[in-house]
């Protein structure tokens, strides 16, 4: 009973010789809300296109509930996709659309009238039955293209990018939505993105996903807090990444300056990589901090200022902070302990291709 | 004011190379060679030989779309899957004869299907025996569809290249096997294209009178031959007129019944 929904094993694929997923290895447990977060090129969309059934792996498995599906066509595959785009059938009626699936699988007319029905209602567009595609906007299409999908009841549902070409509001309000969705339904959502707060917002588990490799797999507080490299750090919210030498268990020597911090086990002397979040910078009086500098740059951001502070070895500190220091100010940088992240340096250029490509 | 001037030498070309010699059309249809007024050239078209003539033309001319609608809706397939490069060079290929003279190319034909031309030639090299093959309806529904598949061919795959991928992709995942999604998705959404396509193939092809002439000879008359003849030979201007009005009638009458499937007006772009 504790199989996985989708296990991926070893699973590669290129196109015209790139490499696009390099054994690559997933499991998905029921009921959960998985999201696949990297940025274009990293393999996130093929992935789902190889468990929907649109492209085979050259190598590797799918299975599905433990069976073998790998060589399996779309439309024998008990799950459905919300395509980026929509991708509604524009010469239908809505009423059509979401009837699509079950006229193919011969369900009576009134089983079909009640499923429309209901599958409006979830997604609040009652009474749109006999509207045509074009009339609608991007959010209310969408949200046909998600009826159009559980309509047909999969266990498993994938979306890809569904809330891309929708405007900020509204990809809110819907990020919402489909957390309600998933909860009232019970269907595992597989979910990709590139909008790391998307991830964020909505999902039980993130899977970064970075050239064809998974970078780091775990809940949303997990990836934010406790990034694994310097990829998933810099991918994942904003964040100042700083060499510095791990003096020891619980000290880190940053720019010559010694910072209290809570990792262990990264042995004596040895040269890592820094991880602080902008929001974990305090600014305080000079003299009362760790690392002194200067004010250089400073942008309200509503919520909060975003500043710039840069220390006498010339590394610019991202700060967000609600409290205002006008450009030109010396002031001098806190960090709590736990809010300092150890990474180890990459080992080999291969690896460090693997992370950061900028 | 300066936006209409534009419209200006648009407008004189109309009056002068449309309107006036419609209203020319309709004035010789409409009288006699005294200039009386008369049905007599519109009634013509009953007579036993013009109604042999109208019903082949539109007997072959429909043959001729049906065989070019079955050629390219496949071949349209085959370009969109093709992509936009791959298939742009096929269509460049298919465009290419279209760039050589009307008459050359059918007369090319010509000289292929002639009693002692290329294609007997290589039957009687092969000790086969020799067809006849020239003047037969069947060459001029090889001419109509030779010299206007293009036009059929380029509106669908217009029309089919706009479809995403992920909507046929949508089709699959929602259950439907290829042939409900070429069914239920695919043939649907080219409805615009076909319509196109058929009025083009269509319409040249029903008043066509070279190929006819070229590829038919003399026994066969097409209703364009006949109104041809009337305006050239017979110089009856007044009966040819009057053909040419049930004509035009024939193609209003086939444009609007096909206009009402192709509601978008996406076909037209072409």
């Amino acid at each position: 009973m504790n199989q996985p929904l989708i296990d991926l094993q070893h699973i590669s694929k290129s196109f015209d010789g790139t490499m696009v997923l390099d054994d690559l290895c997933l499991t998905v447990k029921e009921n959960s809300f998985v999201t696949l977060l990297g940025p274009s090129g990293c393999g996130k969309t093929t992935t789902l296109r190889i468990i929907g059934g649109f492209e085979s792996p050259d190598q590797g498995k799918v299975l599905f509930d433990g069976q073998d599906i790998t060589h399996l066509p779309p439309n024998k595959r008990q799950l459905n996709t919300v395509f980026q785009k929509y991708a509604l059938f524009t010469h239908m009626t809505i009423a059509e659309n979401i009837a699509f699936g079950l006229k193919i699988k011969n369900k009576s007319k009134s089983y079909i009238q009640d499923k429309i029905r209901y599958a409006l209602k979830l997604v609040n567009l009652e009474g749109y039955e006999n509207r045509s595609v074009d009339s609608l906007s991007g959010g209310q299409q969408q949200r046909i293209a998600i009826a159009r999908a559980i309509v047909n009841e999969p266990r498993l549902l994938l979306l890809d990018e569904p809330l891309g070409a929708l405007d900020l509001k509204l990809r809110q309000d819907m990020q919402y939505e489909l957390i309600r969705l998933k909860n009232e339904l019970g269907i595992t959502f597989i979910y990709v993105t590139h909008d790391q707060e998307e991830a964020l917002t909505m999902s039980d588990t993130i899977v970064v996903m970075n050239q064809g490799y998974i970078q780091q797999m775990g809940t949303p507080e997990s990836i934010y807090n406790e990034p694994e490299n310097a990829f998933v750090a810099d991918f994942i919210g904003d964040s100042n990444i700083v060499p510095g030498i791990m003096i020891r268990d619980e000290l880190v020597e940053i720019f010559g300056a010694k910072f209290a911090c809570v990792d262990k086990g990264f042995g004596n002397n040895t040269p890592v990589d820094v991880v602080i979040r902008p929001e974990d910078i305090d600014l305080v009086e000079p003299g009362q901090g760790t690392l002194s500098g200067v004010v250089t740059h400073l942008i309200f951001k509503g919520v909060h200022y975003e500043m710039e502070v840069t220390t006498p070895d010339g590394f610019e500190w991202l700060v967000h902070s609600t409290d205002l220091f006008p450009v030109g100010q010396k002031v001098d940088i806190h960090v709590d302990p736990f809010d300092i992240q150890i990474m180890n340096k990459p080992a080999s250029e291969d690896e460090e291709a693997i992370g950061v490509n900028e | 004011m300066s936006k209409k001037l534009l419209a200006g030498p648009y407008l004189l070309w109309m009056i002068g190379f449309t309107i006036i010699p419609l209203a020319l059309i309709v004035y010789y249809g409409f009288t006699d060679r005294s200039g009386a007024f008369t049905l007599e050239n519109i009634l013509a078209i009953a007579t036993a030989e013009h109604a042999k003539a109208l019903w082949l033309s539109l007997a072959l001319s429909l043959t001729a779309t049906v065989v070019c609608l079955l050629l390219a809706f496949p071949l349209a397939m085959v370009l969109r899957s093709r992509g936009r490069g791959a298939g742009g060079v096929i269509v460049f290929i298919f465009i290419l004869p279209m760039w050589m003279n009307f008459l050359l190319r059918t007369l090319a034909w010509q000289t292929l299907l002639e009693k002692n031309g290329v294609i007997n030639g290589i039957l009687s090299a092969l000790h086969l025996p020799s067809q006849n093959l020239i003047n037969t309806p069947g060459a001029i529904v090889l001419g109509m569809v030779y010299n206007f598949l293009p036009f059929m061919v380029l509106p669908i795959y217009n029309v089919l290249s706009k479809i995403d991928d992920n909507t046929i992709n949508a089709a699959r995942d929602l259950g439907a096997n290829s042939l409900q999604t070429f069914l239920y998705v695919l043939l649907p959404l080219s409805v615009p294209g076909i319509i196109s396509g058929i009025t083009m193939v269509f319409v040249p092809a029903l008043t066509t009178f070279v190929i006819s002439s070229l590829l038919g000879g003399s026994k066969i008359l097409l209703i364009g031959n006949v109104i041809e003849q009337e305006f050239t030979r017979g110089s009856n201007w007044n009966l040819g007129s009057g053909l040419s009005l049930v004509m035009m009638v024939f193609i209003l009458l086939s444009m609007a019944m096909l206009a009402k499937y192709d509601k978008n007006g996406e076909g037209s772009t072409f």
